[in-house]
């Protein structure tokens, strides 16, 4: 019978401590927390969290191992279905994925799904050896393009079935958004994402860090010259968006991925570094995304006063609720149906002040959230300093603008069917590089399906 | 790790490394650049390439030194290694789409400044190989600074020296040799190509724009990526946002808002200043 105690709390860092420092914010679960937390799980016999999950993760069931404090048990049943269990247990939505179905959650608080995934994660990378499977070597070559999520699940488990495995990275950092997009303070790099990686590199996979494919390579050359058999493109969205607005040129005015990039792949935040970041005294963040939230909270513990503009209510802000939560508690301000019109500058082209006008929210749209509309006459200045603009980013064209026959749609994103198969031959593609901007857990997922989709082809030639 | 094959010393602090990058080289096409990280706690710095040979596997690049990134690359000695070496990035020059018959029958007319000399003389050397006329003029503030003369003369049809102080060939800027050249000595030219400093471009194309004679510039924008990330490397040209990075280096001088863009080459300024005094402290303490 499952135990009626309230969601164990999970220890965290002081908010004015940490809006001051790059750490983890949260510390995660100790393995008394956890076996506790753990023993509040229904088991559900139709469990609607796994039906939740974006990769199906039989989560009651490896639930039921940490309560019994078997976590060599627990890790394996994640692994059936996720290669990177503490990063989707930190980075994942669970309040829109597994928690927000958990049935507990209908009365009091669901289950911390993400918390347990998390420990049980981290302790697998302190105690397990992934390395250990066998591998029978079967002579063909994959190649893959990008180490982002999709490119690291991909390439790990064609590594597993014996294939021969590169995985090419245009930047010199292995690890794509986790490491350029994702801040130490949510996703620690060293302790974390390297770990991970050093488990995929562990089963054979080679990389090659500074290949841009579609500048320094070409997909035909490594289908053609190189001897790879098939190639998976994971090269996620990169490709920041601006709003076309008035003074979006000024000095001050950043992508987040500027920004982002800057801060977690430089260390421009660290002296021992040296490329440079501007911070300003007042930051403006404009979009409501986890990007945003990423950005304004490096930004505030970079000294500055930070603020989110967002043109809907929060309500609709799509970033993680629980980051939303931490960006209130550590002081950054929201502003919320806000919309900027124009960024105004002095005149030495520096910015000075962020122009916008009120919102209020009318009719459902496509994405079935109500579209704010704007207020007549509600104009208003906020002054600030730096204006960082996180409004979602797009796939690069390069790869389809060097790729004979390979499709893309309006928004250019690679076409391509549930398993990765796109229109080219030999050529598979997954996670943002075909849905957009969205999540690690996604990504992961299409990673996977499509190295199945890969080894079917090359099988079947 | 990239291992620098070859250095030396072209001009008062500026200097040329010649990279074993084999794919690079293997891709590289004229107009291109390359972004060079030197070790872990490094810049992503942009330069564009000044040779590569496909042979041998190399890509050379020229740098003078001006923050602490390239003063640190410039540190490094033959048989050092830098950490990185990605490219080649941005779009080759639009000369290469054009056929045999197109090339042979057009002149062009280079003008470079400083630094900017060595990406020229790629251009110069592949329009050459093609069959195509290509007049050059190098500017400089004195004698000592030219850079690339020899390799330029050798592939220009015309090579022309300009100094501000008159130390060697024209006295005065590069603009009044390309009025010198088309008003006094009869010249005239289907493109010119100018690559320098900001400053210098865009006197450039507003000398040549007197002519109407079309004007592509090469642009040097701030970058981190270089591969369309970041986009710090925005650039206003006819009114229209564009990223040096994926949809340049070149483009159409005449359009672009060169006011703007030298305003956001300098938005880190201050910062580098801070950097640059700290790594020389740095320096001093051994």
């Amino acid at each position: 019978m499952a135990n009626k105690i309230p969601r164990v709390s999970v220890r965290e860092q002081e908010p004015a401590v940490r809006a001051t420092n790059f750490e983890e914010v949260c510390y995660g679960y100790n393995a008394e927390e956890a076996q506790l937390e753990a023993t509040r799980c229904l088991n559900c016999k139709n469990p609607r969290c796994v039906a939740a999950c974006p990769v199906n993760i039989n989560i009651p069931a490896f639930i039921q191992k940490v309560a019994e404090g078997d976590l060599s048990a627990a890790s394996a049943i994640i692994a059936e279905d996720s290669s990177l269990p503490s990063i989707c247990g930190r980075v994942c939505p669970q309040e829109t994925q597994c928690e927000g179905s958990c049935i507990l959650g209908i009365k009091g608080e669901p289950v911390a799904i993400g918390k347990l995934e998390r420990f049980v994660g981290d302790w697998s990378l302190e105690n397990e050896c992934k390395s250990c499977v066998e591998i029978t070597p079967n002579g063909k070559k994959v190649a893959v393009i990008g180490s982002g999520p999709s490119g690291l699940a991909c390439a790990s488990d064609l590594a597993k079935m014996g294939y021969e495995v590169t995985v090419f990275e245009a930047l010199h950092k292995l690890g794509g958004v986790l490491v350029y997009g994702i801040p130490e303070f949510r996703l620690p790099k060293e302790k974390i994402v390297a770990r991970e990686i050093d488990d995929v590199r562990r089963l054979g996979v080679k990389f090659e860090t500074d290949v841009i494919v579609g500048r320094t390579i070409t997909i035909d050359s490594l289908l053609n010259e190189e001897g790879f058999s098939a190639v998976f493109i994971g090269s996620g969205a990169g490709l920041p968006r601006f709003m076309g607005i008035e003074g979006e040129n000024l000095n001050g005015v950043v992508s987040a991925n500027e920004f982002l990039t800057r801060a977690n792949l430089m260390r421009a935040y660290d002296d021992e570094y040296d490329t440079p970041i501007y911070v300003g005294k007042r930051v403006v963040v404009v979009g409501g995304g986890n990007v945003a939230m990423d950005a304004v909270r490096t930004a505030k513990r970079l000294g500055a006063e930070a603020t989110i503009i967002y043109r809907r209510s929060e309500a609709e802000l799509p970033a993680r609720r629980e980051e939303v939560h931490h960006a209130k508690e550590e002081g950054i301000e929201f502003k919320m149906l806000t919309n900027p019109i124009r960024v105004l500058g002095d005149e030495k082209g520096w910015v000075t002040a962020l122009s916008c006008v009120e919102m209020e929210l009318g009719e459902p749209d496509e994405s079935g959230r109500r579209s704010p509309v704007v207020k007549e006459g509600s104009d208003f200045t906020v002054e600030c300093d730096v204006v960082i603009m996180a409004l979602g980013t797009s796939p690069n064209p390069l790869l389809k603008s060097t790729t004979k026959g390979l499709e893309t749609n309006r928004r250019g994103c690679i076409v391509a069917d549930e398993m990765g198969v796109t229109s080219r031959e030999g050529v598979f593609a997954g996670g943002d590089a075909v849905t957009g901007a969205a999540t690690v857990i996604l990504a992961m997922g299409a990673g996977r399906k499509a190295a199945k989709a890969i080894d079917e082809y090359i099988k079947s030639k | 790790m990239f291992r620098i094959v070859e250095k030396r010393a072209l001009a008062d602090n500026i200097y040329l490394l010649r990279i074993e990058a084999p794919r690079v080289a293997q891709s590289a096409l004229p107009g291109q650049f390359v972004i060079v990280r030197v070790d872990e706690q490094g810049e992503r710095v942009p330069l564009t390439i000044a040779d590569y040979d496909k042979e041998d596997g190399t890509v050379t690049i020229v740098i003078q030194t001006i923050g602490v990134s390239t003063r640190k690359l410039c540190a490094l000695s033959e048989g050092d290694s830098i950490a990185d070496f990605a490219g080649p990035l941005g779009n080759p020059s639009e000369f290469i789409h054009l056929s045999e018959e197109e090339l042979k029958s057009r002149r062009y007319l280079f003008v470079a400044g400083g630094v900017g000399t060595a990406p020229v003389y790629p251009q110069v050397k592949w329009l050459c190989e093609h069959g195509c006329k290509a007049d050059v003029i190098i500017g400089a503030k004195t004698a000592s600074m030219l850079i690339y003369t020899e390799e330029m003369e050798k592939v220009a049809d015309n090579l022309y020296i300009a100094t501000d102080d008159g130390s060697c060939g024209f006295k005065g800027m590069v603009t009044a040799k390309i009025k010198d050249l088309i008003d006094n000595e009869g010249k005239s030219y289907d493109e010119c190509v100018a690559i320098g400093p900001m400053i210098m471009m865009k006197f450039v194309t507003l000398t040549t724009k007197e002519y109407s004679l079309p004007t592509t510039v090469s642009l040097n924008a701030l970058m981190v990526d270089g591969t369309g990330m970041c986009g710090a490397c925005r650039v206003s040209v006819d009114g229209k946002t564009y990223f040096t990075c994926v949809d340049g280096p070149e483009f159409d001088g005449h359009k672009v808002d060169f006011d703007e863009a030298m305003r956001r080459q300098a938005m880190y300024r201050n910062q580098e200043g801070v950097a640059t005094e700290k790594h020389n402290h740095k320096c001093n303490c051994f």
